[in-house]
């Protein structure tokens, strides 16, 4: 088990945005700066503290959807119904503001870009920050570790980071992505619409079973379908990462 | 002085007041878990205290059913900030499982099928405290909040309250699980708001 050793004492600092970039209609992304920063490694996350006026406090953790780049830290925030940080920070928040960070937190679903490993990544939704994280870490080590995503959305307008993957992947170098469209796709698709398959799985060219690690990052339903596809597929539970988003967030 | 938010203002649920330090409630049950959901039949199922003398005590399925259960209920936190206030189960008193237990321990590591595991003192499944439960909100506990049977520990962050629970060791000394070994807090009171290593 590959352990990060976050020992140390994680406390709050002072973050101020330093740009904020609209991925889709209720998506965006904030890059912090955060003079201090740790560093952190690809698939941790982090916790956000925003404070009013008159001193009340809430705080959520997201995942940290950026490799390790000295004091920045972007973050890919969905606005979730009523979300009480998220519609917010969806819709005020500008570059200059100021919050409060904590982290890097969690030492499990993370990739380290000394591993040779053969990785699949598949997410559903939003749930792509996390292992987008790892692709940009890949290509900024210069890894050449096998990876393929498999990432599951409903339609072409709420897909993440399209134009970026699509550059990623037309580098080659060992990476393979494959959107799988369960709603709509668009014009010329030749994959069915529809949820995730057995077939989706056999396409990714990489070694089934123990040979690969896989993680996987998506609404509860999806992680629980997908990780049963794995195991039919000959992956052994210890090499399956899950993260997982329920329908609460904010 | 805290860094202030321009023009945040927040939701300010009044029922933020009962949640220990930066919980959100939550109407929903979240599942969280690092890998695949394990599925053991009852008929495999067996839960082995074992001392630190190496002496164990061991139930089947049938033999935890039949002993005498509870039905508390508890607010449950968890450490990814969301709350859940007055949740419903019914298990077995973690009392009643080490009764029979001679022990000098001070410590236990739990561990779950799957490869799971937290640490806690044992003074924590002491005292009315801890569960092994194995019925939710009047059904059978789904296996992905961990049934077939789960620790129920609910005064500490949720992630204690191991699922898929197979067993629990007395120890001398206070082994960390596994998110304790990287980088969660080895006790975990929300109250105190120990998350995380050092708080």
């Amino acid at each position: 088990m590959t352990q990060t050793a976050t020992q140390r004492p994680v406390h709050w600092r002072p973050a101020r945005v330093a740009e904020v970039r609209e991925e889709t209609a209720t998506t965006r992304t904030i890059a912090f700066d955060v003079p201090g920063w740790p560093g952190h490694v690809a698939g941790q996350h982090v916790d956000v503290r925003l404070t009013a006026e008159d001193g009340y406090q809430a705080e959520r953790s997201y995942s940290i959807a950026s490799p390790p780049d000295g004091h920045r830290v972007e973050l890919t925030i969905q606005r979730v119904p009523d979300g009480e940080l998220s519609s917010y920070m969806c819709a005020e928040m500008r570059a200059g503001d100021e919050a409060e960070l904590r982290g890097p937190v969690g030492g499990w679903f993370v990739w380290h870009p000394e591993e040779s490993t053969p990785v699949l990544l598949v997410a559903g939704g939003s749930g792509v920050v996390p292992l987008m994280a790892m692709l940009r870490e890949r290509a900024r080590a210069g890894s050449t570790a096998p990876f393929s995503l498999l990432y599951s959305v409903r339609n072409p307008e709420v897909a993440l980071y399209a134009g970026e993957l699509d550059a990623l992947a037309r580098d080659g170098g060992g990476l393979d992505v494959s959107l799988l469209f369960s709603d709509a796709a668009p014009e010329g698709t030749t994959r069915p619409v529809g949820r995730i398959r057995p077939d989706d799985l056999a396409g990714t060219g990489l070694p089934a079973g123990s040979a690969g690690r896989a993680y996987v990052c998506g609404p509860t339903a999806f992680v629980e379908a997908v990780a049963g596809l794995l195991a039919d597929h000959g992956y052994d539970p210890s090499n399956v990462r899950t993260e997982r988003f329920g329908p609460t967030g904010g | 002085m805290a860094v202030v938010t321009r023009g945040f203002v927040g939701r300010r649920d009044p029922t933020t007041a009962q949640l220990p330090p930066g919980q959100y409630l939550t109407p929903d049950f979240p599942v969280l878990s690092a890998g695949p959901t394990p599925r053991i039949a009852v008929d495999q199922w067996r839960f082995t205290i074992t001392a630190e003398t190496g002496s164990q005590h061991g139930w089947t399925w049938r033999e935890l059913l039949d002993l005498p259960s509870e039905q508390p209920t508890v607010d449950i936190h968890c450490v990814t900030k969301w709350s859940k206030l007055g949740t419903h189960w019914q298990g077995v008193s973690l009392d009643t499982l080490l009764e029979p237990v001679q022990t000098q321990a001070g410590y236990a590591l739990v561990r779950s099928y799957g490869g799971y595991s937290t640490n806690l003192p044992l003074a924590d499944l002491r005292g009315g405290k801890a569960w092994i439960a194995y019925r939710y909100d009047g059904g059978d506990l789904p296996a992905e909040h961990g049934g077939p049977a789960r620790l129920l520990v609910p005064h500490l962050y949720f992630w204690k309250s191991a699922k898929w629970v197979s067993g629990i060791e007395l120890r001398t000394d206070d082994m960390p699980g596994f998110w304790e070994t990287m980088g969660y807090h080895s006790y975990g009171d929300p109250w105190r708001d120990q998350r995380y290593a050092g708080d």
